[in-house]
């Protein structure tokens, strides 16, 4: 469904991704997991458009997506929950979730946002609130709704769990997996590799820009490398 | 008494009239500030050459022998705003969009560019002189109070009629249409937007479009309250405006209004109590004294350098 080849991304000087491949299955929940400043977000961005790729191809779907224009991409399928969330503070949950779904059709939109609604009955309560009101988790929630707003076959999360209450982060993993369950194929960027690799069908690990393992999320949860440096130990 | 208090009515209604005029021009700096964080200083370029448009689409029809006013003043300001706005989407395209992304003052530069090509493109156009327009809409009410005249001319509630409609319908496009969405997601989050499939580019020139038709709602307006255009109208009508938008808190379209009002009553009080060559130094005093004590504005909200 995904596929990277060879897709190196520079900021500048600086090269932060050094030749990455992976793919992502249709239907699998694939999860990347690294440190700090390794290129997690970076890769993320990088199949968005922003920033482009310098060299590689990245194909989605069987197309080249690697040159088109960020918000072209974003209208062929996929959809992001970004780092730090990034909702629309000065405006209400329902805008929020409407600007998700900005091409879609009128019948679409409310059927799918009964869905969402339904998923998170959170925002149901809060449907009219300035979302800048809200706390950490219900701003996840609305990011991952404003999301599937525009009803993506490949959903990206970038640090979903990041400043959460360990119970908030429950919540939102098995709203994952129920999304995978419903035909959602996941890519999952984590810095709590655990919970990532306890979901995970397969996931990779990346150090310094270049991809150094990938494995089955069960077999990594079990690789000693992996537990040393990222589950402690 | 009821004389200076009449006299002080009267400088209200004088000033809420170009005051509002200041709003709407405002508008365009505040929500082109507000998007891409840029003042773009060839806007009142784009207000003067409204005027101008409106001065040649009501000469042309009545050379052609219309006398029906209504319809050619309001054909006037259709096509003022429909041409005016033409110009705002190409000025972003030509002078701002390519250098998007680079320091500020490089932008700042291109947009004092952008206005000094314009200025002098219309007075190789029209001509370096004032060009004069007899009143079309003249008289008005005037009531007597003890010997004392307040007066309201027609054309005094055709502008606070006129800017209450646009702004009212700006205020409704922002807030419930799904572009308006767009344009306030831009403006707080232009790479999330983007990341959602919108186009931003398209976003950004739609804010310059209204931007610039809504300065051409008040070169109508003033043209026809005052009478007379030429070139160098938009200088200072464009300092004027965005010293309103900066009174009221740049980025704010409420503290447009807001300021514009402010910024007409307070000019207008200038001239009749202390000194009519007075009111442009205290219209620039207003804005250095709200940029060294209150950088923010009336209602804006303190920016955040985002890390």
């Amino acid at each position: 469904m995904l596929e990277l080849q060879e897709v190196h991304t520079h900021y500048g000087p600086i090269e932060a991704l050094k030749g990455v491949s992976l793919e992502v299955r249709q239907g699998e929940i694939v999860t990347l997991i690294g440190a700090n400043g390794a290129g997690k977000t970076t890769l993320l961005m990088t199949i968005c458009g922003d920033p482009r790729a310098t060299s590689g191809t990245i194909f989605f779907e069987g197309q080249d997506i690697s040159r088109l224009l960020t918000s072209k991409i974003m209208r062929s399928g996929i959809a992001v929950v970004p780092e730090g969330r990034r909702v629309f503070t000065g405006m209400t949950v329902e805008e929020n979730l409407m600007m998700g779904a900005y091409f879609q059709e009128k019948d679409s939109i409310e059927q799918q946002l009964e869905y969402v609604l339904h998923l998170f009955p959170r925002l149901k309560e809060r449907f009219s609130q300035r979302s800048g009101t809200m706390s950490g988790g219900e701003q996840q929630m609305l990011a991952i709704g404003r999301a599937l707003m525009s009803r993506p076959r490949l959903l990206f999360l970038d640090e979903p769990s990041l400043g959460l209450a360990p119970i908030v982060i429950g919540q939102i993993f098995e709203i994952i997996q129920q999304l995978r369950q419903e035909g959602t194929t996941v890519f999952l960027v984590e810095q709590n590799a655990h919970r990532a690799l306890s979901i995970a069908d397969r996931g990779y690990v990346i150090e310094h820009g270049h991809l150094v393992l990938h494995d089955t999320g069960a077999n990594l949860l079990d690789n000693d490398e992996v537990r040393k440096a990222y589950l402690g130990g | 008494m009821t004389e200076s208090l009449l006299y002080f009515t009267q400088q209200v209604i004088n000033g809420l009239t170009v005051g509002s005029t200041y709003a709407l021009i405002a508008i365009g700096y505040t929500m082109v500030y507000g998007i891409i964080g840029m003042i773009n200083f060839a806007h009142g370029e784009v207000y003067m050459i409204g005027t101008y448009l409106s001065f040649i689409v009501i000469a042309g029809l009545t050379m052609l022998g219309l006398e029906n006013l209504p319809f050619i003043l309001l054909t006037a300001l259709i096509v003022s705003m429909m041409v005016a706005g033409a110009y705002g989407f190409t000025i972003e395209r030509v002078a701002y969009r390519p250098v998007r992304g680079s320091k500020r003052l490089i932008a700042l530069i291109s947009a004092i560019g952008m206005s000094i090509f314009l200025q002098n493109y219309m007075r190789l156009a029209q001509g370096p002189r004032d060009i004069a327009m007899p009143g079309q809409i003249q008289g008005g009410w005037s009531w007597t109070l003890d010997g004392n005249l307040l007066n309201l001319s027609y054309m005094q509630v055709i502008i606070f009629v006129v800017t209450v409609i646009s702004m009212w319908s700006l205020h409704l496009f922002i807030s419930r249409s799904r572009m308006g969405r767009a344009c306030r997601a831009c403006a707080q989050d232009q790479g999330m937007t983007n990341l959602l499939g919108i186009d931003t580019n398209q976003i950004i020139a739609v804010t310059f479009v209204i931007g610039a038709a809504l300065a051409a709602v008040a070169g109508f307006l003033l043209g026809l309250y005052y009478g007379v255009v030429n070139p160098m109208i938009g200088f200072i009508a464009g300092l004027k405006a965005f010293t309103a938008a900066v009174l009221g808190g740049i980025g704010s379209l409420p503290g447009a209004m807001l300021g514009g009002l402010i910024l007409g009553v307070t000019e207008s009080m200038t001239a009749a109590y202390f000194s009519t060559e007075y009111k442009d130094v205290v219209a620039f005093s207003l804005l250095v004294l709200i940029l060294l004590f209150k950088p923010t504005g009336i209602l804006g909200k303190p920016e955040v350098e985002k890390i």
